[in-house]
């Protein structure tokens, strides 16, 4: 009997599971790979819910409406028929999550409730109280579970991917990994391989909201073995992160979209604490400079808002990189219910209840628009993804796929709250069904792979880790990581500028070098976190390249990617119709013919060579500007 | 000479080596967590007394309390060692691995019982598959979501079986954690019609009939979840699955 071929996934958070469910479905072995438990990814953090059209609040809500809200809400720099596709099918997926046992919150007769969320105006937003990631992730978690236990699916935890294999065609055939507590490392033979790592803001340091293992490096070592990343200059800034010197800690955008409001005392130097301040004396920005969205406006339009009050006006509260976020207005009892856990995270380790007293919060690096280039296939039918192709998700190393937050399909140059869960689940499934439909085409059998390429491969990781663990430089990894978190978030973050950019790439040209002269002398063999530690941060450090390469590349404003000397401003109290708002557009037109292009980065021995690609605009032509006023 | 933060840290270099102890001193911080703490030591691990050793290793991921990595046990007490803030404790402060798991190095346990106990439960509810069915779940009603949903944030962190004078390793026990979810997935409209499956399998050795009723479990979840609650329910499904696998009663 032929052997049944075999998938290798990545990352068990929401994408790999997923992709690992609809592979294993179609009848072929999965095995899935994981640094840790796959229940604790990253995936959990994701608090506030995830979108899909039910119009079930009487606002006529649509899905062409959840269409056209995620591609303005982007710029217009996704690709569109995946978008169409994701939006059209993001019902069906919630349905799918109900039936997996998810507790979504309801409403009175039994209904999913739905909640209002940045970008948009129609209450669009299906949630589990404030921790929708984790309850989602749970559900698919649960059945990854069952068919573990139909022996459809093996989980490796505990392990970490290396490096893949690929064949004398240049065809990925399986992987190297390493077992993260014998340090043994090994070959594993596949048919396809698909990466979903999830997002890379450990390249901010600690000044992000991600998870300590959201680093990035997977994909970052198969961009070093031949996959393009695409759009990396464009990471989100969520505007509102506790602050926190181990980890800014996400305040949930529900916060505002259950009504929270963004204030700073007027006058500066206001030493009254913030209940004593009376409404006359608090400035509420983004109510007063957007007033039809007010405080939902999209995340980086709110981030950037909140630089510009901290460091331009020098209205941060106490003088601080801070403002207030808050929910002191509101029924203490409703946002109890709608909102536990962000409240509870908050009282936990900032020790003020939000209820009583604003939070105080900043942007903080939160989600990579960017990531590995995947490929799809237009349905010109009906305009969307064709169901099933196996181009959809498929890097350009062929066997590879990628879903997730480390793929860069969805979400163009700024993300829309709520949308992240959605592409992942999303992606994962069509990630899924393509690798299925890929393996359909196979001919070769795996075994016919000689032992030569997974041997060689096995020997060059060995040698990194060996030359590794005997380094006794000078150089504190932990420190090292410090200062490149300091680079990225003071000149590849919120407010960018290409003299600041160009230092950026030299600093981290030269962190590379001292990343290879670290102190390893008190690291034993077992277990060794500092030697995975520094593999990770040196592959962070190559990716902060990568983003800095790509954010000078693009001299425009788009989206989060914000280099002020190339503004092209919305005319202040001109709209639609009005000459001065028509001029705009013309060169808010010209501008897009000149820059409306999906970012690749390419490696080259001399670092990430820039080029640019087409984008399909098949579905809304780029005619009204982004326009949150 | 600032103020300071005073740990003592059980230490095991491999699953077989022997424990240590080693004690840690680092400048106050305000704010600072054990999670903040431990990285702190990892960028500079030299002992009280001047001792450059090999850095601490743990688990840790989201440091926001959801994922349930960093469990230990803290003067004492099985918690997160994130949302466990200095402040709080008593100096010095005693890490320990959570004891009721194999120890793989230092405050790192290898938890993967509480996994093999989900299946074993058949913590999950049977779908046809991933794929869209073309029609909407049932409806639950608010008091429902309401109920469950504190069982549903359950991040298998493994402190409720520290807790568990019943739960051990090489014990057949599934704790507190996999019969929680035994009764949230026994109150899903269609997890409904597996039920029976799920029940018997609590009935059988390891299962419910095991809780020795101490109630620490419920002490020491950081998700405040009803885990008495659950057992209470059980103990009233499993009757009633009893008695109509007694009198033949399909339903």
């Amino acid at each position: 009997m032929k052997r049944p071929r075999k998938v290798i996934v990545i990352g068990g958070g929401l994408g790999g599971l997923w992709s690992a469910l609809r592979v294993a479905e179609a009848g072929f072995q999965v095995e899935i790979f994981s640094l840790f438990e796959v229940k604790r990814s990253h995936s959990v953090c994701a608090q506030g819910g995830i979108n899909a059209c039910f119009d079930t609040k009487g606002e006529r809500d649509s899905v062409w409406q959840h269409i056209t809200d995620t591609l303005k809400g982007g710029a217009y720099l996704a690709n569109q028929p995946p978008v169409k596709s994701m939006c059209e099918e993001a019902p069906g997926i919630i349905h799918t999550f109900e039936r997996m046992g998810v507790t979504f919150s309801r409403t009175a007769e039994g209904l999913l409730d739905l909640r209002l969320f940045g970008g948009v105006k129609n209450r669009r937003t299906v949630f589990a109280g404030a921790s929708t990631g984790q309850q989602l992730l749970y559900g698919v978690d649960q059945e990854v579970r069952r068919q573990e236990a139909l022996g459809r699916i093996q989980k490796y935890e505990w392990w970490e991917f290396l490096s893949l294999v690929k064949d004398g065609q240049g065809v990925c055939k399986g992987i190297v990994a390493m077992n993260l507590r014998s340090m043994d490392v090994k070959r594993f033979r596949a048919d396809a391989v698909i990466l979903a790592t999830g997002g890379m803001g450990q390249v901010f340091g600690h000044r992000s909201t991600n998870s300590t293992n959201s680093t990035g490096a997977a994909a970052c070592r198969v961009y070093q073995q031949g996959a393009w990343y695409a759009n990396c200059e464009f990471f989100q800034f969520h505007p509102t992160a506790m602050l926190g010197d181990d980890k800014t800690r996400l305040m949930s955008e529900a916060a505002r979209g259950e009504g929270g409001r963004i204030w700073v005392p007027k006058e500066p130097d206001d030493k009254r604490k913030p209940a004593q301040i009376p409404e006359q004396d608090r400035f509420y920005f983004l109510e007063e400079w957007y007033p039809s969205y007010g405080n939902t406006v999209p995340r980086d339009l709110a981030s950037r808002a909140i630089w510009k009050v901290v460091h331009e006006m020098g209205l941060g509260v106490g003088g601080e990189d801070k403002v207030y976020l808050d929910l002191t207005h509101l029924n203490p009892g409703f946002i109890e219910q709608r909102l536990h856990a962000i409240l509870d995270i908050y009282r936990k380790f900032h020790g003020t209840d939000p209820v009583h007293e604003p939070m105080e919060i900043y942007p903080s690096a939160h989600y990579a628009m960017g990531g590995l280039w995947v490929d799809f296939e237009k349905d010109p039918s009906t305009g969307g993804m064709r169901p099933g192709s196996p181009r959809n998700h498929a890097t350009n190393i062929p066997g590879l796929y990628a879903c997730g937050e480390c793929d860069y399909g969805y979400h163009g140059a700024n993300r829309l709250g709520a949308n992240s869960l959605l592409s992942a689940s999303f992606s994962g499934r069509v990630a899924g069904e393509a690798v299925a439909n890929y393996l359909l085409g196979l001919e070769d059998d795996l075994n016919s792979v000689p032992e030569g390429p997974y041997e060689d491969e096995i020997v060059r990781q060995k040698s990194i880790n060996q030359n590794l663990a005997a380094s006794n430089g000078r150089e504190n990894p932990y420190t090292l990581h410090h200062e490149l978190g300091e680079i990225m978030s003071s000149k590849v973050g919120v407010v960018r500028d290409n003299e600041n950019l160009r230092q950026a790439i030299d600093s981290l040209q030269e962190l590379e070098q001292r990343s290879r002269s670290v102190d390893m002398r008190a690291c034993q063999a077992w277990s060794n976190q500092g030697l995975v530690y520094t593999r990770q941060l040196q592959e962070m450090i190559r990716l902060g390249q990568v983003i800095a390469c790509s954010a000078l590349a693009r001299d425009e404003c788009r989206g989060a990617h914000y280099k002020p000397a190339f503004e092209l401003p919305t005319p202040v109290d001109a709209y639609p119709g009005d000459p001065a708002y028509e001029a705009f557009r013309e060169q808010w037109k010209k501008q897009n013919s000149d820059w409306l292009k999906t970012t690749i980065a390419e490696r080259t021995t001399s670092g990430p060579k820039i080029s640019f690609q087409e984008i399909d605009l098949s579905v809304l032509a780029p005619e009204e500007p982004r326009d949150y006023r | 000479m600032g103020k300071k933060i005073l740990l003592r840290i059980r230490r095991q270099d491999t699953p077989y080596s022997p424990a240590y102890w080693q004690r840690f001193s680092i400048p106050y911080r305000e704010g600072h967590n054990i999670v903040s703490a431990l990285k702190t030591i990892r960028e500079h691990p030299i002992t009280a007394e001047g001792e450059l050793v090999d850095p601490v290793a743990w688990e840790f991921n989201c440091m926001e309390e959801v994922c349930g990595a960093c469990s230990m046990v803290i003067n004492g007490r099985p918690r997160q060692a994130c949302s466990t803030l200095v402040d709080s404790l008593e100096q010095p402060i005693t890490l320990e691995p959570l004891s009721k798991f194999p120890v793989v190095r230092d405050l790192m346990v290898d938890r993967s019982k509480l996994f093999s106990d989900l299946k074993r439960v058949r913590a999950w509810i049977e779908i046809d598959g991933a794929w869209d069915t073309h029609q909407g779940a049932p409806r639950i009603s608010p008091q429902a979501w309401k109920e469950n949903y504190l069982y549903s944030r359950c991040m298998s962190c493994g402190c409720c079986m520290q807790a568990c004078p019943q739960y051990a390793v090489e014990k057949a026990f599934v704790g507190p954690a996999a019969l929680a979810a035994v009764r949230l997935m026994n109150s899903h409209p269609t997890g409904s019609y597996h039920k029976q499956q799920r029940l018997h399998a609590i009935m059988a050795e390891g299962g419910l009939s095991d809780c020795g009723n101490a109630q620490n479990c419920v002490r020491v979840c950081p998700k405040q979840i009803p885990l008495t609650t659950a057992i209470g329910e059980l103990g009233r499904q499993t009757t009633l699955q009893l008695f109509r696998d007694l009198f033949g009663k399909s339903d």
